[in-house]
Formats: structure tokens, sequence, C-alpha cells
């Protein structure tokens, strides 16, 4: 199975009809039973992506379990903001060590669960993109490597936003960053640089590779419970919009999410055992530029005049994504013969 | 059970001996011996429950034994120099979070120059990190002390390392007393973890801490590690109940009663230094030994006490603050205060260089008559030192340094 087969919308937009699905299928996050793992009163900012991510994809991990998650969390915005202690918003067993080695603290607890005998308790680390695929790049490869029985989620936002928006190995092309800034002869970060963690992952043959963004929190979480159904080495890469290092409106965030995939820039796939085994469809196709226009960190492609010349690489690098990962399919469209976005969907159906 | 084996095999047996349930090893010299046995001993099923972890990197190593520690399990590792440098970030958290992870550290300067021989360099880089560091001077003591360390880490929640010079120890075949499981099992609880990742009881760890408390959870370690320094002798009694032999304890005495000078040193080097005494006793001169068993937490009280009858003291130490000078002698300066005793301090056996026992015989008796400088680099050879001393200052790319002096060493040799 490629993708989630689920083709029930809702009118004017994408949401799944809930109560349309079996009682399984139903999201997470609707049951009143949901564990609530990371809670109220943390610091997140308004809009912030992670805090949405992180929430959802740890309750389905829950939900899977039984209840039974250990999570090890790198040093970061989501171990920052859930736990200026004595306040914790979180509701599981959590621990944080330090910024390049969620992986194997992740590694230790599932070698200590199964010396114990306690193989039905799980673990998930989670890191940002820094502590992914810069500073914690070379734990998360040995524990990909082993095949550590441990689910790694990355929360992706595309830079360092906890110390101040620096750019990180998963920073986008052109993208202004603190340490990209918007100045020279190629503003931003440069093309050609930055790693592609999600096949880097899948290089390793591990069981489950997936990708996710938070416009989709019900693909999040039948991720997350596919995931779940795995033993060994499993990586979950979840683009989240940051408000504050992108420079958009937070109540963007999900538009931003469902625009990057819509463009074919973030292209959400599954993978088992290195071989793609299906990508989630575009269903309205937009122009990169939709996507790059509400962001600040991408303003100066836009002013003073449209950097055509630089778009038109975005544009190439989202055109290389829909044809590796085989985007399209019968039923997307293109947005530009439609406006609003979603409104051909609903006179197909 | 009496065993001519070598130390690292002597140590794995040890560990083994403690059940633990999670190893992790990244190779390095002189430590590798200690974790191919133990591998051996878990894929064989010899020791089980246990999984043993090829960790990628010694940061990973260290992050492994956080994890597996925090989760409950018994976690050991080893490293060596480079490899501890390697996860010192690792080092400082693992006390920091009060896990009591176990490790042995094959002692071995740390480069450039690279070097894979003895000193304690590497030990003395982490000295201020939080854990306990405890001195093996025999690959007997080395076995002993793995099993009191497992003992003290646990019961006070603090990761203990327990110090083994390398080569000199861990490939050295000897005669050593290989405990009985029964034995350790009587000494050794089962691990009752003082904080746990349990789904039926969610704690959260290792959150931020600001100005408002971290002083507090600083000083904590602080008072762990003086609670320590009552639970070492402690346990260093209850062993030799159980054991039948002394072994840890925070510091060792070799002739002191009344000794006029007192040599002070950690690790294996105090049985050359015990040998030199004894020729020296015989020829009058008042000399005794002091050993430091326990660096961190280091012992004050037990060290005044141990050389308020001294005239002098001489620290031999196998490692230094550069710019400053003897480490172990600044601590024991500390514990002696404004006593009026002269002190001197001894660099020596730097790099796996040999400390022989004709150097500490002529050193000694120039040390008896306060002939000796506060600061010595034993057996130095400074006609080398100061040729390339004034090749650095003529030249105007002098190159690199280590290679001219082992250059010049060669010739120098080749000359005579």
């Amino acid at each position: 199975m490629g993708y989630q087969p689920v083709k029930f919308y809702q009118t004017g937009s994408f949401v799944v009809g809930n109560r349309l699905l079996e009682a399984r299928d139903r999201t997470v996050q609707a049951d009143m039973k949901r564990t609530n793992s990371l809670t109220l009163g943390h610091r997140a900012c308004q809009g912030c992506g992670e805090a949405l991510g992180a929430r959802y994809a740890i309750d389905a991990a829950m939900r899977a379990t039984e209840g039974k998650v250990i999570a090890a969390n790198a040093t970061g915005c989501l171990e920052v903001f859930t736990t200026p202690f004595p306040e914790t918003s979180w509701q599981i067993p959590w621990i944080h060590s330090l910024f390049g080695n969620a992986a194997a603290v992740g590694t230790g607890i599932a070698a200590a669960m199964k010396a114990k005998g306690r193989e039905d308790i799980r673990v998930v680390a989670q890191a940002g993109d820094g502590g992914t695929v810069d500073i914690g790049f070379g734990v998360l490869s040995g524990m990909f490597e082993r095949n550590d029985d441990v689910l790694f989620i990355c929360y992706d936002n595309e830079a360092y936003m906890n110390t101040g928006v620096q750019r990180s190995g998963a920073t986008p092309p052109a993208a202004k960053t603190s340490t990209t800034e918007a100045v020279g002869t190629h503003p931003g970060a440069d093309f050609g640089k930055g790693k592609n963690l999600p096949l880097i992952a899948m290089a390793h043959e591990i069981p489950y590779v997936a990708t996710a963004t938070v416009a989709e929190l019900h693909d999040l979480e039948y991720k997350v419970e596919k995931a779940m159904s795995f033993r060994g080495a499993r990586y979950l890469h979840v683009l989240v919009p940051c408000p504050l290092g992108w420079g958009s409106a937070p109540s963007d965030t999900i538009r931003l999410s469902r625009l990057a995939k819509e463009s074919g820039l973030f292209p959400v796939f599954e993978a088992e055992h290195g071989e793609v085994t299906g990508s989630s469809k575009i269903r309205s196709q937009v122009p990169v530029e939709e996507y790059l226009r509400p962001q600040r960190r991408y303003q100066h492609l836009f002013r003073p005049e449209p950097n055509t010349e630089v778009i038109a690489q975005l544009q190439a690098i989202a055109d290389k994504n829909i044809r590796r990962f085989d985007l399209l399919d019968a039923q997307s469209t293109n947005a530009s013969e439609i406006t609003p976005a979603g409104q051909e969907t609903l006179q197909t159906r | 059970m009496l065993q001519q084996i070598e130390g690292s095999l002597a140590v794995a047996k040890a560990t083994a001996l403690c059940r633990p349930e999670v190893i992790c090893a990244y190779p390095i010299s002189p430590q590798t011996h200690i974790v191919e046995n133990l591998s051996v001993m878990v894929k064989g099923g010899e020791l089980s429950p246990c999984e043993f972890v090829n960790v990628e990197s010694e940061f990973a190593a260290m992050s492994v034994a956080i994890g597996a520690s925090a989760a409950g399990a018994r976690s050991y590792t080893a490293t060596a120099s480079q490899g501890l440098l390697f996860m010192i970030e690792a080092v400082y958290n693992a006390a920091g979070l009060g896990l009591p992870i176990v490790m042995t550290l094959a002692n071995r300067a740390i480069g450039a120059p690279i070097n894979i021989w003895n000193d304690h360099t590497d030990s003395m880089a982490v000295r201020d990190s939080g854990w306990i560091q405890l001195y093996a001077e025999t690959n007997q003591d080395a076995v002993d002390l793995h099993i009191q360390a497992f003992r003290l880490a646990e019961e006070i929640s603090l990761p203990v390392m327990v110090n083994m010079d390398g080569f000199i120890l861990t490939h050295a075949v000897e005669r050593i007393d290989i405990p009985e499981q029964e034995q350790v099992d009587r000494f050794l609880p089962h691990f009752e973890p003082k904080q746990i990742l349990d789904p039926s009881d969610p704690v959260s760890i290792g959150s931020m801490v600001g100005p408002e408390a971290f002083s507090e959870v600083r000083y904590l370690a602080h008072a762990k590690q003086l609670l320590a320094l009552e639970r070492i002798p402690e346990i260093a009694s209850e062993f030799e109940s159980i054991f039948a032999r002394y072994a840890g304890g925070l510091v060792s005495k070799y002739h002191l009663e009344g000794a006029e000078t007192v040599i002070v040193a950690m690790g294996s080097i105090l049985g050359t230094i015990k040998d030199t005494v004894d020729e020296l006793r015989e020829s009058g001169i008042s000399i005794g030994v002091l050993g430091i068993t326990t660096f961190r937490p280091f012992p004050l009280d037990a060290v005044r006490t141990a050389l308020s009858g001294a005239e002098r003291v001489v620290v031999i130490e196998k490692a230094f603050s550069v710019g400053l000078g003897g480490i172990l002698s600044a601590n024991i300066t500390a514990s002696l205060g404004s006593a009026s005793i002269k002190r001197y301090s001894v660099v020596a056996g730097l790099g796996g260089r040999s400390i022989l026992r004709s150097s500490l015989v002529d050193f000694f008796k120039l040390a008896n008559e306060d002939e000796i400088d506060e600061l010595t680099f034993l057996d130095l050879n400074h006609d080398v030192i100061e040729r390339e001393m004034h090749r650095m200052q003529t030249s105007v790319r002098p190159g690199p340094a280590a290679e001219h002096i082992v250059h010049d060493l060669g010739h120098g040799a080749k000359a005579n």
C-alpha cells in the first residue's frame, strides 16, 4: 500500500471526514482517550509546526503501543519549549541528554528494554533538523545501520530556529537565514548544498522511511502507526513550518505545509527496506511561487523585482521531485487552471 | 579463583560478574581487549541477559549508556584517550543526570602528537566532569575496583570511572584472583535505579534548569561526591569481609609512619615507587609512599592526615596542566593548606615513557636533600629541547616541532 487510500474529502477543504471512517482509522486526536502526550503549558510560539507535529506523532505512537512509549529528545526548540522545569508538558517518560545524541540514547533505551525482556515498550527519538541532519547525523546513521528498534522523528523546520535561525544542512536553497543572509550576488542559502535525510535513511535499507507534513495530520498519524508496526530502525521526516524562522503568519502554518507538498518542493512518500512504496499525490499542483511568496525568508526573490531565474531553479527542484517520487497522477489538477484551490476537487466528486 | 591472565580479560571477567545489562563500546587502544572479551561472553551466551552494542563512536557509546542507564539497565562501557575526549560532552551529561554508569578508562596519552601509550592526561581532562575516579595500582586492584564501582555508582547514583594504566596493566599477564559469582552477588545487589524511564510512571529527565536552580543542582553533585567520600572506605571494608582482601578505599599507605619524605602517586607506578622506597629505606633514608586510589572525590582530609608527619612531599604524576604544572600536586597542595611541608611536583612517564627505578633512586635521594626544583620533568632531554627552541626562534617557518624532535633524536642516536 503506497499511500493512505482514503478519498472522502469534506466540502471546500481536503480534510478527511473522520466520522466516515472505521473506528480504527479515525484520527487519534479525535479520540476522547487520546493520551495528550504533549499537553498544555508548553512555550511554543503561536503557529509552531513542531509542537503540532510532535503532539500528533507521539499520541499516535502511544495509541499504536497501548501507551508504552519512551521518548528521547535532542536539544532544540521542542526540548526547550516543553520542559522549562519544574514544568513539563510531557505525559510520557521522556529524556533529554544532548543536542547530537538522541538516536544513540534511543538505542540505549531499546537495548535496556531488550535486556529486560520488555520489548513491548517502544522507543521514539526525536530531534529538529539540526539534531538530525547535522550534529546528530553520525549517531543516527549508526542507529540505522545497526537496525536498532527505534523510531526517529525529525521535525524539519529547515534551520536552527532555537538559536536564532541559522542555516542547517536541511535549509533549502535561496532561503534567507541569519547565516545565509539576503545579501550579495546570490542572496540566501546556496544551491547545490544540503542533504536529503529521507533518501540517506533509505540508503541504510531500514524497514521504514516516510515523510509527512502537518497539513495532513491524519497521514502523519497513519505513518507513525505504520512505523510502529515494524521492528528495527524507522525514520519519519515531518515538515514543520516555523513562523519565526520562515517569516510567515502563524495562521499560515498549515497552508504553507500544504503548499510545500502541493508544489512538489516537499515530496510526501513512504519507503520500505530502501524502496519507495508509494507517494502522496499532488491534488492541486501549484507553482513554487505560491509557496515561496508568503515567506519572508524568500522575500528577496520577489523584491524589488521577481528573480525569475532563481524561482525557476526552485521550480526545477520541485519538478525533479515530482518525477522522482511520481507525485502526479490522473486525479492531480493544476492550480493555475482553477481558483480557489479545492473547488475543482469538490466539483469532480 | 586464581588465574594467570591478561589485565583486560580479568577486568572483562569482573565486569561480567557484575551482570551488566547493556555494554556498548567503540574500539580504541589500549582498551579494546576488555570489550572484545565481553563481546565474546555476550555472544556466546555466558553473559545473559545482556545487550552488546557495537556503536559507531565513543560519543555514541556514552550516549547509549546514558539511555540504557536511564531506562534502568546496569550499563558499562570502556574507552581511552581520544575516545574519552570524543565522548566528553556525554561524559559530563551522564554525571549531570546522575546516571550510575561504570566505565573503564585504559589511561592513555592525548595527542597531538598522537601517541597510544600510557599516561593520565585523558582522565585528568575530565576530572571536573562529576565522575568518581578510582585508580588501580595492579590488575587485582582493577578487578576489585570494578566490582566496588558498580556498588558505589548505584548507591549514590553517580557514574564511576575506573582508571587502569594502558598497556602497563591492560596488557600485562599476571596472577589474579577472580571472585566467584556467588561472592559478587552477595556484595552487589540488584540495580534499583534512583530514577527511571517507565511508561507506568512517566517522568521527564534532563529538563532545562535556569539560574534560579542551577547552582543548587550543581551543588547537589558536589554533595553526592562528598557522600561518596564516606561510602568508599565503608564499601572497601564490606568488600574485604566478603572477598577476604582489602581493595579500594581513598588512599593507600606504605611506610608512612615517621617518614620524612613522602612520595605521592596514582596507578601502576606505585609498584616501582614502592620498590625504590624499599631500597632507599634499607640505606637509611626516611621515606614512604601515599597512593591516591580515589582522585574524585578528592580525599582532602585523608591526604592531610596521611601527610601530616612529613617534612616534604614529592608528587609524581603522569599528566600536567600546560602552563601551570602538576595537577595531582595542586590537589595535594589544596589538602595541605598552609602546613609547613615542602612540596615538589614531578611530571613523569608521559606518553608511555618508562619511569625507571634507577631514575627514581637518584631523584628521591636528591629530593630527600631538597636539591630538586619545585617542578621537574623527569628524564627530560634538555639538549633536544634547546635545539628545537633555537630553531623555532631563528627560523621564519620552523615547521612541525614534533617531527623535528623525533628526527633530531634519530640523528643523535646515529651520531652516537
